[in-house]
């Protein structure tokens, strides 16, 4: 998506004296063509054609029959339109993956940004300690965090060993199913499934629409901030690098206080920085994945259940490949779609679209600089 | 960033940025702990980071030690090694080609390619797994190593990077050795490669970590216990597949033996890592 400018003009330019180029681009990059055509686009092709039959796992997807009937779109239709246990789930999924993406991107956006103001702060000894300590649990398996996490939040873990000393009980976070919301909601009395909360959408009743995502849901959630708000703080840092120093000083002659430099200048300077996190943010909480397959598989009562999971589980678990296939590419066209909802939403009208990219990537190489400078 | 910052605020600066510090680190240092504590203390003492008394029995059991090799750890971490050494090399020798050709050699469709590499960063993981299976399905390499290793050794995410490194490195030594009358792989291999230090280093740690913790790829190509890594291994037991119950010393200390490669080369290497992710940060 970046625009490398020069790339193109370099080719075109320049004598042609060099012979045996051509073949040797194509030499260098035959490998590469031959691994993404084989194990990525012919397989995109191969699952679109499978999420349009009924393959069960047995024989070849590809020579129908009884193994892998062709169905239509059917296996896309009935996710949204057939009453049953399979568009319940797929429903119940869709919603719980929601409640994640709108608590994780903004609480991973906001902790990160706000590591990053208080890190780049130049009177600050031992910056180089702090980087790293919250970059590190950003490097490490996903699985292996998700292991230790289920130890902290188990019911005699670490982290109710914590609330009990300040003389709260924890729950038990993996088996409790509880929405968050419908909780606060119950502080306030308002009664369990109320008459509002009777229609249906989808199959699925406006109150568990709105429940909010579970206790454990919340541990997920709490995971996703803790091992991302590292890489993210290092785009930021490189961001507020990239801030020039004039603009600050004119802030600050014209009298600003701290507070209003960040709202007026700092902010709207990190606007690509920004739109660069929160997008990296909503592509990787949709994929929500590895996390849901350690962290109890969906349970308590399918509230951690995730599309990505549901997916892998339909396909093979239940041997149902077709609707699998179809779950995991309403996903793929989910994010597409997302992304793009999201560049229009954050799209400045004062700025022409070069100029932003520009931005976008200038981040990144002021970022290297940082890199090689600054973490000692 | 005012001129000065107050001493009052600075003190809060610090104390803020010392709780998000054990907030982040106390987790490690527990899960340290708790893998020489035996199940018992585990439970009863889950915060303490003095293991008392010191129970080496999940080590032991870790390295097969005193007969029981009900959980074949080791061959899991034989695995590992193999699988994201073969890749690791592969994929630096192949990215950096790549990206070389795309930054550098002049033929029609390059644009086109580079257009496709960026594409093919911009497709959610998530989406492959069925393909991906389907794909090795029907080669006929389903649950082998060469299912593990293939489909991994070229990654569009470090054809990028390298692509832009050449980018921004002048061509003239190059062209001296082109017109000195070496040819284009030659060239490639004993003038450009050993310039390029700075980025095969970048990759190379990259590659290393991405292939060490990677999990889906081999979920959904493999299903033989032979074939599990330490990532798989440890997955299939802490979701209980094992029946291992809630022994959480041997999980964490499973858990820590799949971190400590990648802290290793983490704490060696940690500038090469931060410039990663910002490279990685460029696809957006």
């Amino acid at each position: 998506m970046t625009v490398i400018p020069g790339s193109r003009r370099r080719a075109k330019a320049g004598g042609g004296i060099r012979g045996g180029e051509a073949v040797a681009g194509w030499l260098f990059t035959a490998p590469m063509m031959i691994i993404l055509g084989l194990f990525l686009f012919i397989p995109i092709v191969m699952a679109l054609y499978v999420s349009f039959t009924n393959w069960n796992g047995n024989g070849s997807p590809f020579n129908g029959g009884t193994n892998a009937e062709w169905v239509g779109t059917s296996n896309y239709t009935s996710l949204f339109t057939q009453d049953g246990l399979k568009r319940a789930n797929f429903m119940q999924s869709l919603n719980n993956n929601f409640w994640y993406v709108l608590f994780v991107v903004p609480l991973q956006t906001a902790v990160s940004f706000f590591l990053a103001l208080i890190v780049s702060n130049r009177f600050l000894k031992g910056k180089g300690f702090f980087r790293t300590a919250f970059y590190f649990p950003s490097v490490t398996s996903s699985i292996a965090i998700s292991v230790v996490f289920l130890f902290l939040f188990a019911n005699s873990g670490a982290v109710n060993a914590v609330l009990s000393a300040v003389g709260i009980k924890g729950p038990a976070w993996f088996s409790d199913s509880r929405g968050l919301f419908h909780i606060v909601l119950g502080w306030f009395g308002a009664g369990d499934n109320p008459g509002w909360g009777q229609g249906l959408v989808l199959g699925r009743s406006v109150w568990d629409w709105f429940a909010g995502p579970s206790v454990a849901m919340c541990v997920v959630i709490i995971l996703a901030v803790w091992t991302t708000t590292g890489t993210f703080m290092l785009m930021f840092l490189a961001a507020l690098q990239d801030v020039p120093v004039e603009v600050e000083e004119a802030a600050m002659l014209d009298g600003a206080t701290g507070w209003q430099k960040l709202r007026h200048v700092t902010i709207p300077m990190l606007k690509p920085a920004f739109f660069l996190v929160t997008t990296l943010g909503l592509i990787g909480t949709w994929q929500l994945f590895d996390q849901i397959y350690v962290m109890g598989k969906g349970a308590p009562a399918n509230t951690t259940l995730t599309p990505a999971y549901l997916s892998y589980k339909q396909s093979f678990t239940s041997l149902q490949y077709g609707s699998g296939a179809a779950m995991s590419f309403i996903v793929f066209v989910l994010i597409v779609v997302l992304t793009a909802f999201q560049r229009w939403l954050m799209r400045d009208k004062d700025i022409k679209p070069r100029r932003r990219f520009g931005r976008a990537a200038a981040v990144g190489v002021a970022t290297q600089g940082t890199g090689t400078g600054g973490v000692r | 960033m005012n001129q000065r910052t107050k001493g009052w605020k600075l003190t809060l600066f610090y104390v803020i940025l010392v709780a998000f510090a054990v907030i982040y680190l106390y987790p490690f240092l527990i899960q340290t702990a708790t893998s020489f504590k035996s199940n018992a203390s585990a439970t009863d003492n889950p915060l303490s980071l003095v293991p008392n008394p010191l129970d080496l029995s999940t080590w032991k059991r870790i390295f097969g030690i005193g007969g029981d090799t009900s959980l074949p750890i080791m061959r899991w971490l034989t695995n590992s090694v193999v699988v994201t050494v073969v890749i690791t090399a592969a994929r630096v020798f192949l990215d950096s080609m790549a990206g070389y050709a795309l930054s550098r050699l002049r033929f029609r469709g390059r644009g086109f390619l580079f257009s496709t590499v960026l594409a093919v960063m911009s497709v959610p993981g998530v989406a492959l797994l069925i393909p991906k299976f389907l794909m090795v399905n029907y080669l006929g390499i389903y649950d082998s190593y060469t299912a593990m290793v293939l489909p991994l050794v070229v990654d569009a995410a470090g054809v990028f990077i390298m692509k832009q490194f050449f980018d921004s490195v002048p061509v003239s030594i190059e062209e001296a050795a082109r017109i000195d009358g070496a040819g284009v792989f030659r060239t490639f291999w004993s003038v450009v490669l050993p310039m390029a230090r700075p980025a095969l280093i970048t990759l190379t740690i990259l590659s290393f970590q991405g292939s060490w913790n990677e999990f889906t790829h081999f979920l959904v190509t493999t299903q033989s216990p032979e074939l599990k890594t330490l990532v798989t291994g440890l997955a299939s037991l802490a979701s209980g597949d094992l029946g291992a119950g809630s022994q959480y010393p041997l999980k964490l200390g499973a858990a820590l033996l799949t971190t400590i490669p990648v802290a290793a080369l983490f704490f060696a290497f940690q500038r090469y890592f931060v410039s990663g992710a910002n490279e990685g940060a460029e696809k957006g």
